[in-house]
C-alpha cells in the first residue's frame, strides 16, 4: 500500500499504462516540458521521450482531431484539455467524429480526453465548469468522473484500455485535497459501475465527483439525528449503472440527486426521470435536486461559495425529506 | 345526550372482540335494541343491539378491528345538543423548514388521505384502508414508517392471540410468491380462532382414529315411520342427529373415560354429559353444546338439536352455549363424506365423526341383504384412552344404534 493524492493517482495510472503499452501516448498544452498545468505528467517527458509526450499548439480542436487520427491508426492517445472548460473548442471533433466513427464507418476510436473540471479554486467562469452534459447528450461517448484517488487510478487505466472514446472528467478541487492508501498491486475500476460509498436506509444521495465528499460529510452529521444516508457514487455517467441507482432508491424510497453542475439540463434531471419512470411505486417522497444555480461560475469568492452546493445544503434537504 | 356503544364482554374469559360488520352507518337512525353491529370473539359470534334510540353519530372502529371489551366503538346521539371538540393540530416540525408548498390533495378522514406512490402500493398489496392509518409526515401525510407500523401492529394483534398458529407457521416457512393476479384476503377472526384451535389440539393430544361400520336400518325405519307425525306435533323436521346424540350419551354413561378431560397429570371425569354438535357456517364452523344430553328424551333432543343448529346459523347463540362440552359429534356425512379423521375439540378426549348413511349390500347370516350402512369414526386421545377402550366404546355405540327399539320417546 502507498499513500497518494488524487492527482498522483491519475499520474500513476497513466504511467502504468504507458509502461504497459507502447501505443499509449499523451498530448496537450504544456504536458511535456512543463509537466502539465497541474503537474499530472511531471517527469513523463524524460521517461518516455518526445514521441510519446507531445506539447501541442494552443488549439483544442487540433489536439482532439490529431488524437482521433492517431486512434484510427491504432494508437492509444490520452489528450489533455488544460481546463475542461476549453473542451468546447473541440466540440465538433468530439461529437461529430469521435462519437460517430464506429457507427458511421465501423472504425472505433480508442481515445481518452482528460479534462480537469469543477470549481472551488477561485478559477472563475472559464476555468471552473462542469461540461459533461454536452457529451452525455451525445450518443457514442463514454463519460467518467472519479471522486476518490482509488477510483481515479482505476478509471484512467480502464479508460485507456477502452476501445471507445472516453471523456475523463477529473475534479481539480480534489487534486491535492484527498490522500488515500492505494494497493500497489495493479487493479482496474470498470467503466459503467457505480459504487455505494456509504450504505444507509433512509435516503439515497446519488452523486458524482467532488460532491461525493459533501454527501459523506452530511451523512456523518445526519447520522447523529438518526437519519441514515446512502451515498451512491455514480463514477460513470455514460453508460449509467441504472441498476445500482434503482436498487438504492427502491431500498430507501427517497432520493436526493446532487451534482456541482448547473441545474437545468444537469444529470439530476435525467436521473429523476429514470427513477420516476422505473421506480414510481417505490417513492415515499419527491425527488430532490441539489445543484448549482443556472449561472456562470462566479469568480468572486463569496459568490462562488454561494454558487457551489455545500454540505449544509445536503443536510437541510435531507432533513426535509426525512420528515416529509 | 350522547350514548356510548361499547364492546361487550361475551363470556367470563373473553377480553376482546372483533367487529365483523356494522349494520348501520353514521347518520342513520337507530332504535333501542335494534341490531347495530356484529362481533366475533373466541367463543361466539353475536349481534349486538343498540343501547339507545337516536342517530348513530360516529363509528370509532372499522370492520375487522379487534378492541378490548368496554371500549367505546360508537356513539349514539339521542337529539340533545353536544359540545364539539376541537381537533388537536399536528405538531410542526421543530427542524429548519424549507418553504415548499404542500398542496393538500386530500385530508385525513376523507376518501383520499395524502400518502405517496409507495404507501399506496403497500396499502393495495396488504389490503389496508389508508383512512385507518395515522399520518405522521408533513401535513399529516401517511409515510412509509406509518404504514409499516400499522402492518406490524396488525401482525402483533394476530400474533398475541394466536401464538400456536404463528409457531406452527414458523416451523414450516415455505415462502409463497404473490403474483399480481393473486388476491390477498386477511383471515377473519373466526378463521384465525379455528386455525389456532386445530393446530393447538393436534399439538396437545395424541390423535388416533378408529372406524366402525354401523347398520343404521333400524334407525332409518323409525325415522321414516315417525317423521310426519313428528313434524306435525313439533313443527320440526326429524333428522338423524338426535338419534346419534342419544346413542352417544347412553354409551358415554358406560364409558365415562370418553367423557373426561386431562388436566396436568390428572384425569377429570366429568359428571355432566354435554354433547357438542359441529355446525357448518358459510364463514367457518361453530360447536354449540347440548347440555345434559343423557337426561333428554329423543323427542327433547330432536327439539334442542334443531333449535341450536338454527340459532348457530343465524348467529343467535349465547356465549354459554358454545362452552362446556364434554364430547363432540361432527357429521360430514351430510356433505357425502364416508368417514374422516376429525380433530379433537379441546379439552375433550374424543370426537365422533358420522359418515353418510348409504344403502349397501351386506352379508347377514351368509345371505346378501340391502341395509342402510354408515361408517362412524372416532378420534381419541391416546394419552388417556387406549385402543381397546375406544373400540369397546364404539362396539357399544354400534349396538345401541343397531338395536334401536320400535318407538321414539
Amino acid at each position: 500500500m502507498s499513500t497518494v493524492t488524487y492527482v498522483e493517482a491519475i499520474r500513476d495510472g497513466l504511467r502504468e499504462e504507458m509502461l504497459r503499452d507502447q501505443n499509449v501516448f499523451v498530448l496537450g498544452e504544456d504536458v511535456g516540458v512543463y509537466g502539465g498545468a497541474f503537474k499530472v505528467t511531471e517527469g513523463f517527458l524524460s521517461e518516455f521521450g518526445e514521441q510519446r509526450v507531445v506539447d501541442t499548439p494552443l488549439s483544442e480542436s487540433a489536439i482532439v482531431g490529431a488524437a482521433i487520427g492517431a486512434a484510427l491508426m491504432g494508437m492509444k492517445p490520452v489528450a489533455e484539455m488544460q481546463f475542461a472548460d476549453f473542451i468546447s473548442c473541440a466540440f465538433d471533433q468530439i461529437t461529430n467524429f469521435a462519437a460517430k466513427c464506429r457507427y458511421r464507418w465501423g472504425a472505433g476510436v480508442p481515445l481518452v480526453i482528460r479534462g480537469p473540471s469543477g470549481g472551488g479554486i477561485h478559477g472563475g467562469p472559464f476555468h471552473s465548469q462542469n461540461p459533461e452534459m454536452y457529451f452525455v447528450h451525445t450518443p457514442g461517448l463514454k463519460i467518467v468522473a472519479p471522486s476518490t484517488a482509488y477510483d481515479a487510478k482505476g478509471l484512467i487505466k480502464s479508460a485507456i484500455r477502452d476501445e471507445d472514446p472516453v471523456l475523463y472528467f477529473e475534479h481539480k478541487f480534489l487534486y491535492r485535497r484527498i490522500k488515500e492508501e492505494l494497493p500497489t498491486k495493479e487493479y482496474l475500476v470498470p467503466i459503467g459501475s457505480a459504487d455505494i460509498k456509504r450504505s444507509g436506509k433512509d435516503i439515497s444521495v446519488i452523486t458524482y465527483g467532488a460532491m461525493v465528499h459533501n454527501a459523506l460529510e452530511a451523512a456523518e452529521v445526519l447520522a447523529q439525528d438518526g437519519i441514515d444516508l446512502e451515498v451512491v457514487d455514480l463514477r460513470t455517467l455514460v453508460p449509467l449503472d441504472k441498476e445500482k441507482v434503482l436498487q438504492s432508491v427502491k431500498k430507501t424510497n427517497k432520493a436526493i440527486l446532487l451534482h456541482e453542475d448547473v441545474r437545468t439540463g444537469g444529470f439530476a434531471g435525467e436521473l429523476a426521470a429514470i427513477i420516476a419512470e422505473e421506480a414510481f411505486e417505490y417513492l415515499d417522497g419527491p425527488l430532490m435536486r441539489i445543484t448549482a444555480p443556472d449561472t456562470p461560475v462566479p469568480f468572486s469568492p463569496p459568490l462562488e461559495k454561494f454558487f457551489l452546493p455545500k454540505t449544509s445544503d445536503v443536510i437541510r434537504v435531507a432533513r426535509y425529506l426525512a420528515a416529509y | 345526550m350522547s350514548c356510548d356503544v361499547i364492546m361487550p364482554q361475551m363470556g367470563e374469559s373473553i377480553f376482546e372482540g372483533t367487529i365483523t360488520k356494522w349494520l348501520k352507518v353514521p347518520g342513520e337512525k337507530v332504535k333501542r335494541d335494534e341490531p347495530l353491529f356484529e362481533i366475533s370473539t373466541d367463543k361466539v359470534d353475536s349481534e349486538i343491539p343498540a343501547p339507545a334510540s337516536g342517530i348513530l353519530r360516529e363509528i370509532r372502529f372499522q370492520e375487522g378491528d379487534t378492541v378490548e371489551i368496554n371500549t367505546v366503538v360508537a356513539v349514539i346521539d339521542d337529539g340533545e345538543p353536544q359540545q364539539i371538540k376541537l381537533e388537536e393540530k399536528k405538531p410542526q416540525s421543530t427542524k429548519e423548514n424549507i418553504t415548499i408548498n404542500l398542496k393538500s390533495s386530500g385530508d385525513q378522514g376523507t376518501k383520499n388521505p395524502r400518502s405517496s406512490p409507495l404507501v399506496k402500493r403497500l396499502a393495495k398489496e396488504e389490503g389496508i384502508d389508508l383512512n385507518e392509518v395515522e399520518g405522521s409526515g408533513l401535513g399529516g401525510r401517511i409515510t412509509k414508517a406509518d404504514i409499516m407500523n400499522y402492518l406490524s401492529e396488525r401482525e402483533n394483534i394476530a400474533q398475541i392471540t394466536r401464538p400456536l398458529v404463528q409457531q406452527a407457521q414458523q416451523k414450516m416457512e415455505i415462502p409463497t410468491r404473490v403474483l399480481s393476479e393473486d388476491k390477498i384476503v386477511p383471515m377473519s377472526a373466526m378463521r384465525l380462532n379455528i386455525a389456532e384451535h386445530m393446530v393447538g389440539s393436534k399439538g396437545a393430544a395424541a390423535h388416533v382414529t378408529t372406524v366402525f361400520e354401523v347398520d343404521m336400518t333400524s334407525v332409518v325405519k323409525i325415522k321414516i315411520k315417525e317423521a310426519n307425525e313428528f313434524y306435525h306435533r313439533e313443527g320440526i323436521k326429524l333428522s338423524f342427529t338426535p338419534f346419534f346424540v342419544k346413542a352417544v350419551a347412553n354409551t358415554l354413561i358406560e364409558y365415562p373415560v370418553m367423557n373426561a378431560s386431562i388436566k396436568g397429570n390428572d384425569i377429570i371425569y366429568k359428571k355432566d354429559i354435554n354433547i357438542g354438535l359441529a355446525v357448518a357456517l358459510t364463514e367457518g364452523l361453530i360447536v354449540p353444546v347440548i347440555f345434559h344430553a343423557n337426561q333428554q328424551s329423543l323427542r327433547e333432543l330432536a327439539r334442542s338439536t334443531a333449535d341450536i343448529a338454527n340459532r348457530a346459523r343465524e348467529k343467535k347463540l349465547n356465549p354459554q352455549e358454545v362452552q362446556g362440552g364434554t364430547f363432540t359429534i361432527t357429521n360430514p356425512g351430510i356433505f357425502g363424506s364416508l368417514f374422516g379423521t376429525p380433530i379433537i375439540n379441546q379439552p375433550q378426549v374424543a370426537i365422533l365423526c358420522v359418515g353418510a348413511i348409504n344403502k349397501r349390500p351386506v352379508v347377514i347370516n351368509d345371505a346378501i341383504a340391502i341395509r342402510s350402512m354408515a361408517y362412524l369414526s372416532l378420534t381419541f386421545d391416546h394419552r388417556l384412552i387406549d385402543g381397546s377402550i375406544a373400540d369397546g366404546f364404539m362396539s357399544s355405540l354400534k349396538k345401541n344404534l343397531e338395536l334401536w327399539g320400535n318407538e321414539i320417546n
